[in-house]
């Protein structure tokens, strides 16, 4: 072997190298500042939570282990408002589910202006979540709003109701809203599974004389099963998450009556400025919802080895 | 074969349930639109002024005049250009790195970027706020910045490695045949292809961070008040006045529903995409 031939074998290792490395140094700005924005404050709230910690004494910060911990399973509003994040998922998300899946069935059919309407229908997904809630308390108002001026005109109650003020109606009134503010994304979702479901699929159904609702049960449900499974676990995700709305609407109140999980740790740290505790309680809120996420980052990984 | 059916059949069984679920989806938005119409005096009054005849922009004045909305579009724009800046420049080329290559770690890296998206905000704004006042960012543009990057960084990582995926691995390899590294054909070859998709996920991030409102109030303060935050300080102190609340309700979701309204069909496009394929 003349060594002329030996050059590129010593080059090649090197551009090997470089190869191999090169996806670490593209990927080198986006880890290091996730690093830097998400992972370290998170691993600052879990230290945050094993210390009573309140804001405007942070000298008189001290280590106190689990105790903070201890405190909330003890602590009657904890178990307040997981029932009402429990009962505040529960509705809101099948109820999203149910509308957006009406909204997606109609806006599949042919009429000249479906492009419109599809534009139209997904708006309050594009609207600031504030300015939702204060047009839905303008709504529910319980002196000059329109929802009571419509039913009392229907006959439909017989005096003006406080939405918001009620504690037995209040958290029912929010869900209410934030099935309007979400439903648009499930039909778009729905929309998207059923454009995706061959045309011959129900033409079979129809040669074989199966109904509209044995079509829907067959061939519709099935096909967006999948879309479905998707969007509700990323919706169970973004309602809990979603402290905006209630926080403008009620601020939890009347009492706790409208009081959800990270509403509650979000209020005892802004109100109180006790940071430790107020931590806790959004740690337990991280750890619960974990489950939901990983369900979804299960379903999710299946797809990234592509 | 499906043959047309006769038009009032059409109207009952398609255009009017249409026209109702449009009516539910836009009702309550007209609803403070008309409101923000209506001049104080006579929403006292008369209530919400239906026809266009008495109609006034008496509310949106006041709001230009008395108040410094105006000024608090400005830091909107700032937080939500600054937002979309920092997204885009560092997951442009982590997206490519999740679709050109096969690597070790890669799978976790991404389900990372994943995971971190779900992350609730209230187990992140309390470290942030701690973090911000250590670092003395509390009430700059900066702070907000950096708390709507945790959301739109891994946002947009997905959208543009989902984007990248969908052009050809042969054009990279044609261009490194002819002598491009890389990154020359990073640059030259797939970012101008990308760049649709790169602007509808920038679109995307600008109208998230534009319509934030958590982190603003808690980050920000007396010299960085963006729209929404300012929305709510327009309710009086005794009384709350809905005509300027909506107009300034308007106002402040003008922006970014027109933004939407322009790109939603690619929007869509883009985030249905995965839901479809999983």
């Amino acid at each position: 072997m003349s060594f002329s031939a030996a050059l590129p074998d010593q080059a090649a290792p090197a551009r090997m190298w470089r190869n191999r490395l090169l996806p670490y140094g593209l990927l080198t700005p986006a880890v290091l500042v996730t690093v830097v924005i998400v992972f370290l404050p998170m691993i600052e709230a879990i230290v945050t939570s094993l210390y009573e910690f309140v804001l405007f004494r942070p000298n008189a910060a001290r280590f106190v282990g689990l105790d903070n911990y201890t405190k909330l399973l003890q602590d009657p509003v904890f178990w307040i408002t997981l029932k009402h994040t429990a009962i505040w998922i529960g509705l809101t998300v099948p109820l999203q589910m149910g509308l957006g899946l009406l909204a997606a069935l109609i806006l599949n059919r042919q009429f000249p202006w479906r492009g419109l309407a599809r534009a139209l229908v997904i708006i309050p997904w594009a609207l600031p979540s504030v300015v939702i809630a204060l047009m839905w308390r303008w709504i529910y108002d319980a002196n000059t709003g329109v929802l009571n001026e419509i039913l009392l005109r229907l006959s439909i109650i017989q005096s003006a109701v406080p939405w918001l003020a009620d504690p037995d109606k209040a958290l029912y009134a929010i869900v209410v809203t934030l099935t309007w503010q979400g439903f648009p994304f499930f039909a778009v979702m729905i929309l998207a599974g059923l454009q995706g479901i061959p045309r011959s699929r129900y033409e079979a159904a129809a040669i074989d004389g199966a109904s509209a609702w044995r079509q829907f049960r067959h061939v519709t449900l099935p096909g967006i099963a999948g879309v479905l499974a998707t969007a509700g676990l990323l919706r169970i995700i973004w309602v809990a998450n979603s402290i905006d709305v209630i926080f403008v609407m009620t601020g939890g109140g009347p009492g706790y009556a409208t009081q959800t999980l990270p509403l509650y740790a979000f209020v005892k740290a802004r109100q109180n400025l006790d940071f430790g505790y107020g931590t806790t309680i959004a740690v337990m809120f991280t750890l619960l919802l974990g489950i939901v996420v990983a369900f979804y980052i299960a379903r999710t990984s299946r797809e990234v080895e592509r | 074969m499906i043959t047309n059916p006769p038009l009032m059949r059409r109207i009952l069984t398609t255009d009017l349930p249409a026209l109702g679920i449009v009516l539910l989806a836009i009702g309550p938005f007209m609803w403070m639109l008309m409101t923000s119409f209506t001049p104080q005096e006579s929403l006292a009054a008369l209530g919400v002024a239906i026809s266009p005849a008495n109609w006034s922009l008496d509310n949106y004045l006041r709001l230009v005049s008395r108040t410094s909305f105006l000024g608090n579009m400005g830091h909107s724009l700032i937080v939500a250009a600054g937002t979309t800046a920092l997204g885009l420049f560092v997951s442009v080329t982590a997206a490519y790195a999740f679709s050109r290559f096969r690597f070790a770690g890669r799978r976790v890296l991404m389900l990372q970027f994943l995971l971190v998206n779900m992350f609730p905000v209230v187990l992140l704004i309390l470290p942030l706020f701690v973090m911000m006042r250590r670092l003395g960012l509390l009430d700059t543009h900066a702070a907000l910045i950096i708390a709507n990057a945790t959301v739109a960084i891994p946002f947009s990582v997905w959208m543009l490695t989902s984007y990248i995926n969908a052009i050809p691995r042969s054009l990279d390899e044609a261009a490194m045949t002819d002598g491009c590294s890389r990154l020359q054909a990073l640059r030259r070859v797939i970012l101008p292809l990308a760049m649709p998709g790169i602007i509808s996920t920038g679109i995307y991030i600008f109208i998230t961070a534009w319509n934030e409102y958590l982190y603003a109030l808690t980050l920000g303060g007396r010299n960085v008040r963006t729209v929404t935050v300012a929305i709510q300080t327009l309710i009086g102190e005794y009384q709350i006045e809905w005509g300027l609340l909506s107009a300034g309700g308007v106002v402040g979701a003008l922006p970014a529903t027109l933004l939407f309204l322009i790109a939603q069909r690619r929007l869509i496009g883009g985030l249905t995409q995965g839901a479809v394929k999983g």
